[in-house]
């Protein structure tokens, strides 16, 4: 088989001979449908964003906002893609667009096709149910005109419309996450297999391949370092590998589940995981991005990282040979290096549930809050016994080391010792031997060390009176510090 | 619905819907050309070398490759700079910075570009390069001619002054960000000629450059600047050097060709806002009047001079904001240096001076213990005497008081203070901030020859109408300002006239579209050439309402319609237009603008640059979080003078984003280089302007009612870049907020930009401040 088949603006395509690494980006505007816009090619502007209809977890649609610079073309196999020019009837404006023509949300207009997209989404949406998550909502999309006060006003008037039109249809019937696919193009070769078997299959003939999910990191390899990549196998349509699951004791999460479905889905079972999530990257990203695409991508500056390995999150690997199970911990084993071995994938994360009682939060700290990359993560679990003793202590952090890691020495500060300011600076000095991290662009190393261990002071303030902090009303910083109402303490 | 006029209403953008539906064309987006090509740069990867080699044979044989070309092969004048002949559109012996454009390959696609760009192997003798501003000064690598101003005697009153300190600020630079990156298209037409499709805010220098570069006159060459996807003042400039290599690759292979640059490719090759280091001495009386200034600006301009002395000169006519300075001493200098050459963006040089008086003011409010917004107050500008700047010019129309009392009542400053102070008491790790920023600016390009317009008005006698003029739309709504103007002069509703392409064959020599004078002269052009018309109508009009000749003054043209006032019988003005053709009356006129009354002697630093000022003030609320330096900004209010509004949501428009953008070169944004001369920071993944979160959660912008301006198309003012400085209230309140982590009374040492990390720092040293008095008082 050596056609792409999928629909574009409501009508089949079928592509032949094209390389399988070719963005959906470069090729609307080879197309002429020059409406989607290039701003950056990595993901982190938002001016080439479309909608792509995605199966939701009880297999109906829904219509998602993704950067198409971040799209491979072979990755649309059996799906539905719509762009700027594809959302109107006949003259009839969307109301994503007459939202942004009547609240004056272009200037230059450059932006403005993505924005609209990103608008498209969110009228579809039935969730966007509190004023911030409109912000994160179109967080994705950058505007350097108009400093966005009417892009908000065009949100809040179509977020969660719904109006009765095609899309909505659309969207009510089963989508499928594609189909199954072999594509070759030159040298180039691209598999999409649709269940674990098949998956297995091509690993063990290939274990050469890449693996790709939803190539939000590994497409940067071809938009910016020019790679050919010869040979890459998708996860992304092996149903198993995208489900979630809430256990009593643990919830196993696919890897292939995309992230903005990890966001709604551990918002009450998971709430440290949930506000890591609100601060990563953006709704674009996030709707392609996934867990195990995280995790094993193995960044230092990952974010999912440092909260799993605080919670105690273990991985699941498996190839045709069976599965085995890992403690995250000794997943990462040096920079940008993993415990997978050639031919074998992640298929799950599963991470304990918090027992009652337990303090349990992250945190992640950027130069920008929104669509940027950490400077510093941290994921921080602590027990305390009937005396108020702690007896258990994780504290992992992202951007102080090589790998996100674990802080042995402040852990081992902390244990046996009473949860107080005096334990928790002891810890804090502690972490000065944990870590020597590094000066970069995006901070320095004072910062990094610095901020590291505030962030355990501000844990040990924040979980006072909520053990497991929800994501905040009004989610200003990560760190979220209440005024006491007794004054300086 | 139709209305008698359009002008001061609300009025949608121009280009709106087609911005919206995918529709509007940018250089980019435009269908190729049979056979078009491509071209790419080959940069210099050194800050500074010397081409010892350059051998393309391999690159040549490349599959695809049309043309590898380099300086020898410039017909003509190898010269793109505006103002200097320093810049060299390919190098030439020398490379003065990474990014520097060495070569052009032409082929068939991107990819044969960049395997044959693999392949061409230039070799450089590396020389030492001077990055800094310190480092240039001292080795006495300067631009141009310094700038003086002075008033009075700076020495003696700081002799005699109750408080007198000094220091060093520094401002960042600023990558534009623009989201459509830099593109031109070149196509060979028949005899030689050629059209320049070019994203531009100058399509006349572009015009100018390509046939300086191409060795023909400049009738050959037609430039088009359809929309750009945003400007800044960064395509002012710095399009000259694609659209001319975009004409030199169509020359040599005789095909179209088209160089757009990726996002990386913009960010290293581009120049920026230029970084100052400045210098000062200031003395205050007691009661908080500024009493004397000595300061030395260094611009930092980067290897070539391109626009830095004209944007030197501007910050030092901005040293003075809104403030009177009794005795003041300026000197500006610009540096020479090894990094790309750094330009136009928005407010020219304004900002970076008036941060230099700001951070005076916030610091003179900080050891007097009061509140810096009465401090601002206290030293505006007011009456004669003090009401004349550092370069002698009046200041007529003075709305700095009134903006500061209105803005002070609507935004509820006091109360907010107040309040702030009981909330910072009882949060130890979280503090809130306020600030308050005037600002004034002066309207007129400083080199008084550039402030002239033109525009080309045609009528057909169906009675559509097309509208040429000089000025370019980066986003900043110019087509809806200059639609209104002319529906507003010709009596139709703003559907009847097309905005057309700005195209140097409808109007020639035009100045950039720049200064935030693009309304101000285009619009009088525009409103000329209607008039003219206008007047030719009349007794066409007259004659078919059956009046005589000498009743055709009383003819106005009103909805769509000629008609007298008090009469009765109206006439279409199709049928108007239509007559007038068969009567052989011109239904085309030119019109032409130039500013009055401006002119300044930069050796005696004095005379009259502006036309007039505009003014404005914010108010500004933070919060900020002690233990990781991240802040919010709760709240901003806004009360801004654009006169009497041409358009006011357009105006409101310009005001929001200037804002958010000032506020983004103050904290977020960071342009980083290393100890090479290579940017870092090269794509939004590390240069990051303000996302949507970063925009006040809570927004009142409100353009000064009542308040047109005399000598000014129909009493309204320019506003792109005046609310840019709006943005620096953040730093006054992040100071603030800073401050409540110390002891009252002590100075905030705050660098810019104001990101997580320098924030931070500050708050330790807030900190540990106080830490040190408790230590010294036990
Ligand atoms: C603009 C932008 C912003 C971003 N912001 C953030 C951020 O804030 N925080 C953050 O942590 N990251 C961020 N990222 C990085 C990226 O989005 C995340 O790491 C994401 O989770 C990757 O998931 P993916 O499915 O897209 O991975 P892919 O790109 O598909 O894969 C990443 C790597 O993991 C491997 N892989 C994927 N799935 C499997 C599997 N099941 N088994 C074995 N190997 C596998 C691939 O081979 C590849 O090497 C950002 C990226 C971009 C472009
Ligand atoms: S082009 Fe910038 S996000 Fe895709
Ligand atoms: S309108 Fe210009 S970037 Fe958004």
């Amino acid at each position: 088989m050596d056609v792409i088949r999928f629909t574009l603006n409501g009508q089949s395509v079928e592509e032949r001979g094209i390389a399988p690494t070719t963005t959906l980006l470069n090729y609307l505007r080879h197309r002429g449908l020059t409406g989607t816009k290039e701003g950056c090619a990595e993901g982190d502007c938002g001016a080439c964003t479309v909608a792509l209809l995605e199966e939701a977890p009880d297999g109906t649609g829904r219509w998602r906002a993704v950067n198409s610079c971040l799209v491979l073309l072979p990755m649309l196999q059996g799906r539905e893609v719509v762009t700027v020019e594809g959302i109107a009837d006949g003259d009839r404006a969307h109301p994503a667009q007459t939202a942004m023509v009547q609240n004056l949300g272009s200037q230059c207009g450059y932006c403005t096709p993505g924005v609209v997209m990103s608008l498209f989404e969110a009228t579809y949406r039935s969730d966007l149910d509190e004023a911030w998550k409109l912000d994160d909502q179109m967080c994705g999309n950058l505007c350097r005109c108009t400093g966005y006060r009417p892009i908000r006003d065009a949100a809040k008037a179509v977020a969660g419309t719904r109006p009765r039109d095609r899309f909505l249809e659309r969207a009510a019937v089963r989508a499928g996450q594609g189909m199954k696919l072999a594509y070759a193009a030159g040298v180039q070769r691209y598999f999409n297999p649709v269940s674990v078997g098949e998956l297995c299959e091509l690993l063990d003939t290939h274990p050469e391949a890449r693996i790709v999910s939803g190539g939000t990191d590994l497409c940067l390899e071809v938009t910016k370092k020019r790679r050919e990549l010869p040979l890459l196998i998708s996860v992304e349509g092996v149903p198993e590998l995208r489900r979630m699951e809430r256990r009593p004791e643990a919830l196993v999460l696919g890897a292939a589940a995309s992230l903005s479905d990890v966001e709604a889905f551990t918002r009450e079972s998971c709430p440290p995981l949930h506000r890591m999530l609100r601060y990563f990257a953006s709704r674009q990203i996030k709707n392609r991005g996934t867990l195990g695409g995280n995790v094993c991508n193995a960044s230092p500056i990952g974010d999912t990282p440092p909260v799993l390995l605080a919670l105690g999150a273990s991985v699941t690997l498996r190839r045709s040979s069976g599965t085995r199970t890992v403690p995250l911990d000794a997943f990462f084993l040096d920079y940008r290096k993993t415990a997978l071995q050639a031919g074998e994938f992640l298929e799950s994360v599963t991470i304990p549930s918090i027992p009652a009682g337990a303090r349990a939060a992250a945190y992640k700290v950027s130069r920008r809050r929104e669509l940027d990359i950490s400077a510093v993560a941290a994921g921080f679990f602590v027990v305390t016994d009937d005396a108020g003793r702690v007896t258990e202590a994780r504290l992992a952090y992202g951007g102080m080391a090589a790998i996100p890691r674990r802080a042995a020495g402040a852990e081992a500060a902390l244990r046996g010792q009473p949860w107080n300011e005096a334990s928790v600076e002891k810890a804090v000095a502690a972490l000065a031997k944990d870590f020597t991290p590094i000066s970069d662009l995006r901070a320095s190393a004072w910062y990094r060390a610095t901020v590291a261990g505030n962030l355990l002071r501000g844990f040990h303030l924040e979980t006072r009176d909520q053990h497991v902090p929800h994501l905040p009303q009004r989610p200003n910083a990560t760190l979220h510090l209440q005024p006491s109402p007794g004054g300086q303490s | 619905m139709s209305q008698p006029t359009p002008l001061h209403h609300p009025a949608l953008h121009e280009s709106g819907r087609l911005h919206a539906n995918g529709a509007a064309l940018y250089v980019d987006d435009i269908p190729p050309p049979k056979g078009m090509l491509v071209g790419q740069v080959i940069p210099s990867p050194v800050a500074r070398g010397r081409i010892v080699s350059i051998d393309a044979a391999e690159a040549a044989q490349v599959p695809g490759v049309y043309a590898v070309l380099f300086a020898r092969d410039v017909p003509g004048h190898n010269q793109v700079g505006p103002s200097f002949p320093d810049e060299p559109l390919l190098a030439e012996g020398e490379v003065h910075c990474v990014g520097q454009i060495v070569g052009l390959v032409v082929a068939e696609d991107l990819a044969a570009c960049r395997a044959a760009a693999a392949k061409v192997r230039v070799k450089y003798e590396e020389l030492p390069a001077l990055l800094t501003v310190e480092q240039a000064d001292a080795a006495g690598s300067y631009i141009g001619t310094p700038h003086f101003m002075q008033r009075g005697d700076p020495d003696v009153a700081l002799a005699i002054a109750a408080l007198r300190f000094n220091g060093v600020v520094e401002t960042p630079g600023q990558d534009h960000f623009y989201l459509e990156t830099h593109c031109a298209l070149a196509i060979p037409g028949e005899d030689g000629t050629f059209t320049v499709h070019s994203s531009t805010q100058h399509p006349s220098e572009v015009q100018a450059k390509v046939a300086e570069v191409l060795h023909m006159p400049r009738s050959r060459v037609v430039v088009l600047s359809p929309r750009m996807g945003g400007g800044f003042g960064g395509k002012e400039t710095q399009g000259n050097h694609y659209a001319a290599l975009a004409a030199l690759g169509a020359l040599k292979t005789r095909r179209a060709v088209k160089v757009w640059l990726d996002r990386d490719e913009d960010m290293t090759q581009t120049g920026k806002r230029h970084p100052f280091r400045m210098t000062y001495e200031a003395g205050f009386s007691s009661d908080g009047m500024i009493t004397a200034l000595k300061a030395r600006l260094l611009a930092n301009g980067g290897w070539a001079a391109d626009l830095t002395i004209p944007i030197l000169d501007r910050s030092l006519f901005h040293a003075d904001n809104a403030y009177f300075l009794p005795h003041v001493r300026l000197e500006g200098r610009a540096v020479r240096t090894n990094l790309p050459s750094n330009t136009a963006f928005r407010g020219f040089g304004g900002p970076q001076g008036m941060v230099l008086i700001e951070e005076i003011f916030n610091r003179a409010a900080e050891r007097l213990g009061l509140d810096p917004a009465e401090l601002r107050r206290r030293n505006y500008y007011g009456d004669a005497p003090r009401n004349v700047t550092q370069y002698h010019q009046e200041v007529k129309d003075n709305r700095l008081a009134r903006i500061h009392q209105e803005l002070m009542a609507s935004s509820n400053y006091v109360a907010r203070r107040a309040a702030i102070e009981k909330f910072n008491e009882r949060s130890p790790h979280v503090k809130r901030g306020i600030g308050m920023q005037p600002v004034k600016f002066g309207i007129s390009f400083t080199m008084s020859m550039l402030n002239q317009a033109g525009a080309l008005v045609l009528i057909y006698s169906d009675g559509s109408v097309q509208l040429n003029h000089g000025g370019t739309e980066m986003g900043q709504g110019l087509h809806t300002k200059m639609l209104v103007v002319a529906a507003h002069e010709l009596g139709l509703p703003p559907e009847r006239i097309r905005v057309m392409t700005t195209a140097t064959d409808k109007v020639p020599n035009t100045s950039a579209t720049a200064a935030s004078s693009g309304a101000d002269l285009n619009g009088q052009a525009v409103r000329n050439a209607c008039a003219v018309l206008r007047d030719r109508l009349r007794p066409v009009a007259a004659r078919l309402l059956g009046l005589s000749v000498e009743d055709a003054h009383r003819v106005v043209f009103l909805d769509g319609h000629a008609s007298v006032p008090g009469g009765t019988e109206r006439v279409p003005w199709e049928k108007v237009t239509e007559r007038a053709y068969v009567e052989q009356v011109s239904l085309s006129a030119t019109g032409y603008y130039r500013t009055p009354d401006i002119k300044y002697d930069r050796a005696q630093g004095r005379g009259k640059p502006f036309h007039y000022f505009a003014y404005g003030a914010a108010v500004v609320e933070v919060e900020l979080n002690g233990l990781t330096g991240e802040h919010r900004m709760l709240r901003a209010d806004i009360l801004h003078d654009v006169g009497d509004s041409l358009t006011p949501t357009i105006d409101r428009g310009q005001v929001e984003g200037a804002f958010v953008q000032g506020v983004g070169w103050l904290t977020c944004e960071e342009v980083i280089f290393d100890a090479k001369g290579r940017v870092l920071t090269h794509g939004p993944s590390t240069y990051k302007i303000p996302a949507v979160g970063e925009a006040p959660e809570d927004f009142h912008v409100a353009l000064l009612d009542r308040a047109p301006q005399d000598g000014v198309i129909h009493g309204s003012k320019a506003v792109g870049e005046p609310p840019f400085m709006l943005g620096i209230a953040v730093v006054t309140a992040l100071r603030h907020a800073v401050g409540a982590f110390g002891q009252v009374g002590r100075e905030v040492e705050l660098a810019l930009p104001a990101s997580p990390e320098a924030l931070l720092r500050a708050v330790e040293r807030a900190r540990s401040a106080v830490a040190h008095g408790k230590a010294r008082a036990g």
